[in-house]
């Protein structure tokens, strides 16, 4: 099985609202995508349909050959998540978040695996503080070291480094894009940071109003639109498409 | 190997909710408070009875007895959404509901959770009650058992069905946590047998589990009879009430996937 994701004609209408409209991409494994777009172009909720959280109105996703509508369970054990939007429970230090979260992806000879991703994303110091009372971005570092728990062969990141500072933010792609390299894993994420793209993406979706725009090879987007401020390359595509409607 | 993963992730879930429940003194202090608080009061009210107007000998027994049951109902149910609860108010839905954990895993997770939460708050009540009012209600004997089974499959039958739909409906139906006990107390024939209850409403009070066990209760306090066939019905009923529960609860969670309310619920 070459093919990590597959999405066909994925649509989700909120009553007349379409959040995501007709899209269609593939992504093979080991490859990195990210989705890019301005609030509201409908990435998140593509991400919530890949995952099998949301349920389409139309069309399907398949995540290493598995329906995510109907057979989620089948793949959740390989694939694993991060998002600023999610947290974890403040009240549990972060060695007993990182604890459960082994035992539910039932992870083998977890206290080892959790003293790796521990050392990896430079957590040894916060290890027995309660995550609730930690800064955004160190939170930020807690998701990501529970999204590597298990060792994913795929991996949905929403907005990575989106409460990191620069220095950290440039740490965290680094470490990701070994993670991702090392594993041979499938990377899709959505990013509103051009940089990020460019270093970690080997395609990028651009969207807007729930329809994907153009995909796009990061190689083409950095040759084409050098420079250029990422809210500015989806205006761009945006105004194609409204040209062309016209 | 896939009952020992299973077995797992039940084990994972419940680690984390006794991981809050145990460094939070308040939370343990909750478990006892109120239980005791119901027990030291009515144990008063039915000194008063028995000084005052002597209906029977029994009233301590009868009153002391349905207060603690009603406890086992009411807490088991509290235990069991709370904990659920607790992955809403923290935001963490989304990743419990994109780990491998299934439904019926997590569901029996708040179970066992709802369990040592409920012999936390209950235990000192019950050893109370016999240093304050002499009341002992583990000279119930094994019908005890029977009674505490009973209570505690209808209070997870109805936790389900609550999770369900603060799953689907987000915060605002956090309310039916309380207001359904307060909707079955009247009809479960708690402290006063069913042939009080006006005609027309018998049927519908023999439809809920409680009344078998509070009939149950009554029968062995006054006359020594532990009614098998009650606690049968009851059974049989629960069992039909449990799994409606996990039907509801399945459904409510498609229904939540279909609104998109799951990811919604972290931001």
């Amino acid at each position: 099985m070459d093919q990590a994701i597959v999405v066909e004609h994925l649509t989700k209408k909120f009553g007349t609202y379409f959040a995501v409209q007709d899209i269609s991409f593939t992504l093979k494994r080991g490859q990195t995508m990210g989705l890019i777009g301005g609030n509201g172009a409908g990435k998140t909720t593509t991400l919530a349909m890949i995952m099998g959280l949301t349920i389409p109105t139309a069309g399907h996703a398949r995540v290493l050959g598995y329906d995510m509508t109907k057979h989620r369970h089948q793949v959740l054990s390989r694939m694993n998540f991060q998002s600023p939007y999610v947290a974890m429970p403040g009240r549990l230090t972060v060695r007993e978040n990182l604890n459960v979260f082994g035992r539910l992806y039932n992870v083998k000879n977890l206290q080892d695996r959790i003293a790796m991703v521990v050392y990896d994303l430079g957590l040894g110091e916060l290890f027995n503080c309660e995550t609730g009372a930690l800064s955004a971005g160190q939170k930020a570092r807690v998701s990501l070291a529970k999204a590597l728990l298990n060792s994913p062969e795929i991996l949905v990141l929403d907005e990575p480094t989106a409460s990191l500072d620069p220095t950290r933010s440039l740490w965290v792609r680094e470490l990701l894009k070994n993670y991702q390299r090392e594993r041979e894993a499938t990377v899709l994420m959505t990013s509103h940071n051009m940089l990020e793209v460019e270093q970690m993406c080997d395609s990028v979706a651009i969207m807007h109003n729930g329809k994907i725009l153009a995909i796009v090879a990061t190689a083409t987007l950095r040759a084409q639109y050098q420079g250029m401020e990422l809210e500015k390359i989806i205006e761009l595509f945006a105004g194609r498409q409204t040209a062309t409607v016209k | 190997m896939k009952i020992a993963r299973s077995i797992g992730r039940i084990g994972a879930m419940t680690l984390r909710y006794w991981y809050v429940l145990q460094k939070s003194w308040p939370r343990m202090l909750d478990l006892v408070y109120w239980p005791t608080v119901n027990m030291i009061v009515w144990g008063l009210l039915t000194i008063y009875f028995n000084e005052h107007r002597s209906l029977f000998n029994d009233t301590v027994s009868i009153l002391l007895g349905a207060v603690m049951l009603w406890d086992v109902l009411l807490r088991g149910q509290l235990g069991f959404t709370y904990s659920f609860l607790e992955e809403i108010w923290s935001r963490n839905v989304a990743n419990i509901m994109m780990s491998p954990i299934k439904p019926i895993e997590l569901s029996l997770a708040l179970m066992l959770m709802s369990f040592i939460r409920l012999i936390i708050g209950m235990a000192p009540v019950t050893m109370l009650a016999i240093i304050l009012f002499g009341f002992n209600i583990y000279s119930l004997g094994l019908p005890l058992i029977a009674f505490f089974i009973n209570l505690i499959l209808l209070s997870w039958a109805l936790g389900l069905v609550i999770a369900g739909l603060v799953l689907r409906n987000g915060q605002s139906a956090e309310g039916f946590s309380w207001s359904v006990m307060l909707m079955l107390l009247p009809l479960s024939c708690v402290y006063y047998p069913v042939s009080t209850l006006p005609q027309w409403s018998q049927p519908f009070a023999w439809m809920l589990p409680t009344t078998y066990v509070f009939e149950g209760m009554r029968e062995l306090v006054l006359y020594q009879t532990f009614r098998a066939d009650l606690m049968l019905w009851c059974l049989l009923l629960n069992a039909i009430y449990l799994a409606l529960g996990v039907l509801i609860l399945q459904l409510l969670i498609e229904s939540a996937r279909k609104k998109g309310s799951i990811l919604a619920m972290g931001e």
